[in-house]
C-alpha cells in the first residue's frame, strides 16, 4: 500500500502510463469504486475462491468437528446425570436397607432383654419358693421345740409344785399321801 | 500513507478548497497487489489479500480454535462453539429439521461476512463487503439457490408462495403482483443492505478524518470517529446476522412454500 502515493505521482507524471480503473490523475476515485465495473470479474472470481475454500474447511473440517465434541459433550452430560441419579437410588436403597437392620438389631435386642428378665424372673422365683420352704421348715422346727420346751416347763411347774407341796405338808406335820397333793396341786394349777 | 497523500493534494491541487480535501471513496479502491493498473480477473488485488486475510482468520477460528475438541472447551474453542449455535439454532428454528442440510453453506456465508466485515474495521484494511459485485454475488446464489430449490422440492407448488391463498379471491391477483415483485427486489434489498451498511460507515468515519485537519475541529472529529467505529462493530456484527437470517427466511420459503 506504501507504493500508492508514488504509483499517484507516477500516474500524474506519466500520462502514457494507464491509470488505475476508476480513478483520476492523482490516484483519487472518480465517483464510486463500487461502480467501476472492470473491477467486478476480479472481485467476483476471487469472491467464488474464497467462497469455496471457506465452505470446503467448513463441511469437511470444522463443522464436523465442532458438531462432534457439541454432540459428546450432550452425551457425556446425560450419562452424568444418569449416573447421578442412580446412584441417588442406590443410596436411598442403602438407607432403607440401613434402617431395617437398624430396626431388626432393635427387635432382637427388645427379645434378648425380655428372655433374660424371664429367667432372672424363674430364677428369682425358685430361690424365693426355696428361701420360703426353708423359713417354713425353721419355723416349724422353732414350733416344735418351744412346744417342746413349753411341755418341759409345765412339767417341770409341777414337779416343783408337788414337791413343794409334799415339802410344805410335811413340814405341818402331817402327812399326805401322793395321790391326794397330786390332784390338788392339778387343781391349783389349772384353776 | 493516507496523510501523506493528503498533504500532497493538499499542495498542489486543492489548496483553493481552504486545506480541506475529502477522499473517502479511495479505501474502496481496487488495486493491484503487485502494482500495474491492468486489473483482470486473475489479477491479485487488494481484493485477494482481503479474501485470503478472511479465509485464514476463519481457519483460525474454527479449525485451529477447535483442535483440542476438548469436553471442557478452551476459549477460542468455546467462540467457535458460540458461532456454530447460534447459526444452527437460527437455521434450524426459521427452516426446522429439513433446512439443516444446508447449515455449511449457511454457516459459509455467516463466517465469510463477519470476518470480512470485523477485517475492514482495521484502519488501512480494504473492505471486501463494501462492494456491491461482492455482495451481488451472495446474494445472487442465495437467490438462484433458493428458487432452484423450490421448484426441485415442491414443483409448481412452489408458485402457492405468490398466490396468497388465505387472502379474499379478488384480491389475490393484485396480491401475487405484489408478491411476484417483492420476491424479485429480494436480492436486490439483499446485497444492497449490506455493501450500503459497510460503505457508508467506512465512508463517514473518512469525512470525520478529512476533517481532523482542521485544528480547532479536531477533537470534535476524533470523537466523532469514535462514536462512528463503536456503531461500524456494531453493524459489522448486525448485518451479517442479518443477511443469514434472511437467507434462513428464504431458504424457509422454498422448504415450505405455503404461507
Amino acid at each position: 500500500m506504501a507504493t500508492t502515493t508514488e504509483e499517484a505521482a507516477a500516474h500524474a507524471a506519466d500520462a502514457v502510463n494507464p491509470l488505475l480503473p476508476g480513478t483520476d490523475a492523482h490516484g483519487s476515485a472518480v465517483g464510486m469504486p463500487q461502480l467501476v465495473f472492470e473491477t467486478f470479474p476480479n472481485q467476483i472470481f476471487w469472491l467464488l475462491v474464497a467462497l469455496v475454500v471457506i465452505y470446503l474447511v467448513l463441511s469437511r473440517i470444522a463443522l464436523p468437528r465442532i458438531g462432534g465434541v457439541l454432540a459428546e459433550r450432550a452425551g457425556t452430560i446425560t450419562n452424568d446425570l444418569a449416573t447421578a441419579e442412580e446412584m441417588k437410588l442406590k443410596a436411598r436403597e442403602a438407607e432403607a436397607a440401613y434402617t431395617k437392620a437398624l430396626a431388626d438389631a432393635r427387635a432382637e435386642a427388645a427379645k434378648i432383654v425380655a428372655a433374660a428378665k424371664a429367667e432372672i424372673q424363674a430364677d428369682l422365683d425358685a430361690a424365693t419358693a426355696h428361701a420360703d420352704a426353708e423359713i417354713a421348715a425353721k419355723a416349724a422346727e422353732s414350733e416344735a421345740r418351744i412346744g417342746e420346751i413349753r411341755a418341759g416347763a409345765l412339767e417341770a411347774v409341777n414337779a416343783v409344785a408337788r414337791e413343794a407341796a409334799a415339802e410344805i405338808v410335811a413340814h405341818f406335820g402331817a402327812r399326805a399321801d401322793a395321790g391326794a397333793i397330786d390332784a390338788a396341786v392339778a387343781a391349783r394349777i389349772k384353776g | 500513507m493516507r496523510g501523506s497523500e493528503v498533504a500532497t493534494e493538499t499542495a498542489t491541487e486543492h489548496a483553493a478548497e481552504g486545506g480541506l480535501a475529502f477522499h473517502p471513496m479511495d479505501q474502496f479502491l481496487v488495486r493491484p497487489l503487485f502494482g500495474g493498473s491492468e486489473i483482470h480477473w486473475y489479477t491479485p488485488t487488494n481484493v485477494t489479500l482481503w479474501m485470503a486475510l478472511t479465509v485464514l482468520a476463519i481457519v483460525l477460528l474454527l479449525v485451529v480454535g477447535s483442535r483440542g475438541r476438548a469436553i471442557v472447551p478452551s476459549r477460542a474453542q468455546s467462540v467457535a462453539e458460540l458461532t456454530f449455535g447460534m447459526v444452527h439454532k437460527m437455521l434450524e428454528d426459521i427452516t426446522g429439521k429439513e433446512g439443516l442440510k444446508y447449515f455449511p453453506y449457511v454457516m459459509t456465508l455467516f463466517c465469510f461476512i463477519v470476518f470480512a466485515n470485523f477485517l475492514g474495521l482495521i484502519p488501512m484494511s480494504f473492505s471486501t463487503t463494501s462492494h456491491i459485485a461482492v455482495t451481488a454475488v451472495l446474494a445472487l446464489m442465495v437467490f438462484l439457490g433458493v428458487t432452484i430449490l423450490g421448484f426441485v422440492k415442491n414443483g409448481t407448488h412452489f408458485l402457492n408462495l405468490f398466490w396468497v391463498s388465505s387472502a379474499p379471491l379478488p384480491l389475490r391477483p393484485v396480491l401475487a403482483v405484489i408478491e411476484v415483485i417483492s420476491y424479485f427486489v429480494r436480492p436486490v434489498s439483499h446485497s444492497i443492505r449490506l455493501a450500503g451498511n459497510v460503505m457508508a460507515g467506512h465512508a463517514v468515519i473518512k469525512v470525520f478524518a478529512g476533517f481532523a485537519a482542521i485544528a480547532a475541529i479536531a477533537p470534535v472529529s476524533i470523537l466523532a470517529i469514535t462514536a462512528m467505529y463503536g456503531l461500524e462493530v456494531l453493524v459489522a456484527l448486525i448485518q451479517a446476522y442479518v443477511f443469514t437470517i434472511l437467507t434462513c427466511v428464504y431458504l424457509k420459503d422454498a422448504l415450505h412454500p405455503g404461507h
